[in-house]
């Protein structure tokens, strides 16, 4: 194919991949990664460099708004990114030892499950910070605007969400996602913070997690100007629309259908990966 | 009280502003850079074939920052686009670099460590290569 058409094509995936993304909150990164490699037979290792540069894209974006508006806790954040980044950087190594057909089987999973999360009812929790506990002496708690009322939070078990998101770290540097459906289990479930600050505080850390491993894999040589450019212009274009979509438009109906199509992408990842195609 | 809508303090809220104006502004300018040199690629080898089935890795010169910023003073649109990337790639590292400055202003030394911490794991990414 020429450079132009593929452009193009790649673009226009690329624009569906972010208005996804945006529609199931779930980012772009775990559409795109299975559009590039089964759509446009991709490699794994140039869709997986592409998507972590697309994921600091549309997750700066919208935490820019985000953090401005006071949603996000900058020092859960802060704090919580030691254990993404260290765990992206480790990923990074693993990535090394592990086969695409295996990286592919690793990523059906995690699609199955992130999809399932989108569907999940959730239920608001708030916790009260125990005196003298860990979330205490790191200053966690804060309060967020919720309803026009400014509402206090605390947080608790603050070593379960670090691990989880060490987790986070590993699996997005290895399937090139955001991991956001496990940063925001972590903030939401494990430390109980409120889902509002939960989600704006994982897209916050989400750029800082995916430029760790994004810096090395760019030394690596995953990094294909070419096709990365319609795919980051697409992406962005995608999610911005879809932002816009979010606040206009009744979504529910939409978001079945794009949750359907995650699962049918998530069981060709498994299959294609099982019968080491990829 | 501050004039923070979330009930942050005044410096909280200070640091909360100018982060956001930063990632907002390092998206749009990264954007703008990776599209100008895509189309500058684009009018020029637009007939080129591309293929990405199987895994070459890119050439030296887009794999470092020294040789991206080489090839960008040398007009070449590829490495146009890749400076792009690393622009990108460069803005959340450089809210963690605004994060540690605004922690140090409030004199919260344990947040300055941890963001400090933090920018160190993520140069040792971008200039070793992990």
């Amino acid at each position: 194919m020429h450079a132009l058409s593929f452009t193009l094509i790649t673009l226009g995936g690329a624009l569906l991949a972010g208005l996804v993304g945006a529609l199931t909150g779930l980012g772009g990164g775990v559409v795109l990664v299975p559009l590039l490699t089964l759509g446009l037979g991709v490699d794994i290792r140039y869709a997986i460099g592409s998507s972590l540069v697309c994921v600091i894209a549309t997750s700066s974006g919208a935490a820019a708004a985000f953090v401005r508006e006071g949603f996000t806790n900058i020092r859960v954040g802060m704090f919580l990114e030691i254990a993404t980044t260290v765990g992206a950087l480790l990923g990074t190594v693993l990535a090394a030892y592990v086969s695409s057909s295996t990286l592919a089987v690793i990523f059906g999973i995690v699609l199955m499950f992130s999809a399932a999360q989108s569907l999940r009812q959730r239920v608001e929790h708030i916790a009260a910070t125990e005196p003298g506990s860990l979330g205490a002496r790191l200053r966690l708690a804060s309060t967020y605007p919720h309803e026009g009322k400014i509402v206090s939070y605390g947080v608790t078990r603050v070593l379960a969400g670090f691990a989880m998101m060490f987790a986070a770290g590993i699996l997005s540097a290895l399937l090139g996602i955001g991991s956001g459906v496990v940063k925001v289990l972590a903030m939401d479930r494990a430390m109980h913070l409120p889902y509002k600050v939960s989600t704006t505080t994982s897209n916050f850390m989400i750029g800082v997690t995916a430029a760790a491993s994004a810096g090395v894999y760019l030394h690596r040589g995953y990094v294909n100007p070419v096709l990365v450019m319609p795919v980051v212009i697409g992406v962005l274009a995608g999610a911005t629309l879809g932002a816009r979509l979010l606040a206009r438009v009744h979504v529910k109906p939409l978001r079945m259908l794009f949750t359907a199509i995650m699962i049918a992408l998530a069981i060709e990842m498994l299959y294609q990966g099982l019968t080491k195609r990829i | 009280m501050s004039e923070s809508p979330a009930g942050h303090t005044h410096e909280d809220f200070a640091l909360e502003q100018r982060l956001g104006t930063l990632l907002r502004g390092g998206v749009i300018l990264s954007a703008s850079v990776t599209l100008i040199g895509g189309v500058m690629y684009l009018a020029s080898h637009g007939n080129v074939p591309v293929s990405y089935h199987t895994f070459t890795g890119e050439p030296a010169g887009l794999r470092t920052v020294g040789g991206v910023i080489a090839g960008v003073l040398r007009g070449d649109s590829i490495s146009i686009i890749q400076f792009g990337v690393l622009l990108l790639i460069a803005t959340p590292i450089a809210r963690v670099l605004f994060s540690v400055i605004g922690f140090a202003r409030e004199r919260d030394w344990m947040y300055v460590a941890c963001s400090l911490l933090v920018l160190a794991l993520l140069s040792y990414g971008l200039v070793h290569g992990g």
